[in-house]
């Protein structure tokens, strides 16, 4: 039960923070993509604002040995790059690109996107759906 | 005036998202990743946290609602192209699952913790995002 109150407390702040920066806004977001033309520089403050705490949360979790609530903290960072972290990103940044959301602002618009906004959450899920063959034959090709 | 005050609530909204990863680290042990929390929903690998990951989506989902309510209402300037939302949904959609990972887990969470995972997905996701605006903005006329 404590874990998911503090689940449910830890997706609120996400998306208060979300609404608040601009993220769910997508003629912001395509703004600070859109370095050619009327550049806006909001995200990479929202980006840098962001990385400051955790940076302190990273140092903070590499002194204890368990969570809060007992978890082993999240494994090392994995060195290994890869096709699919590559093919992967190049396509989530073309569809970010495209309609201004990425899949947190996708989720924290739910109540005020309208029906633009849920058909990007269901196609975005549809997506998330097919993926893991796609990324399975991505790693088998690598391998060979 | 909210021209210039952007970066600011840019600052604060930063400052909250990565308090909110902070906290799901710490207490939960976890790492705040938008696509992986929902795609392990959507493809079964997270039956086991399936609890947890409602609670942050609905989480997720009521704050931002009850915030734009009392602010009289919120925008999200969605393009009304529906070929382009559905193309968009679904190229975020795979894309983070190939990579495992999104603006919040390779952005937020990997950069601060120097994962060279998550500094090269930034780079090529910002990259693409860029070659699109270029592309479809300037060039097509589309967005």
């Amino acid at each position: 039960m404590k874990r998911n109150i503090f689940a449910f407390l830890a997706g609120g702040l996400f998306g208060v923070g979300l609404l608040v920066s601009g993220m769910t806004d997508t003629t912001k977001v395509q703004g600070w993509l859109d370095v050619f033309g009327a550049w806006d520089p909001t995200l990479a403050f929202v980006l840098g604002g962001a990385i400051l705490p955790m940076a302190v949360a990273w140092r903070v979790a590499a002194r204890r040995s368990t969570s809060v609530l007992g978890d082993a903290m999240p494994a090392k960072t994995d060195p290994r790059l890869g096709a699919n972290l590559v093919v992967g990103s190049v396509l989530f940044g073309m569809g970010w690109g495209l309609a201004g959301l990425c899949p947190g602002p996708a989720m924290a618009s739910l109540s005020f996107g309208g029906w633009g906004g849920m058909l990007f959450l269901v196609a975005m899920g549809a997506g998330m759906y097919v993926a893991p063959p796609l990324r399975a034959r991505i790693a088998q090709h690598e391998a060979a | 005036m909210m021209i210039e005050m952007d970066w600011v609530w840019g600052l604060i909204g930063g400052l909250m998202i990565g308090g909110a990863a902070a906290l799901f680290l710490l207490v939960n042990g976890r790492i705040m990743g938008a696509s992986g929390i929902l795609g392990g929903l959507v493809d079964g690998t997270g039956r086991g946290t399936s609890a947890e990951r409602l609670a942050f989506i609905g989480g997720l989902i009521v704050a931002p609602a009850v915030l734009a309510l009392l602010m009289g209402g919120a925008q999200t300037n969605i393009t009304a192209n529906p070929v382009v939302i559905i193309a968009a949904g679904l190229l975020v959609g795979i894309g983070t699952r190939l990579a495992n990972g999104c603006t919040s887990g390779h952005g937020v969470c990997g950069i601060s913790r120097l994962s060279l995972r998550g500094i090269v997905a930034t780079v090529f996701y910002l990259l693409a995002g860029g070659l699109m605006m270029v592309t479809f903005r300037h060039v097509l006329g589309v967005i």
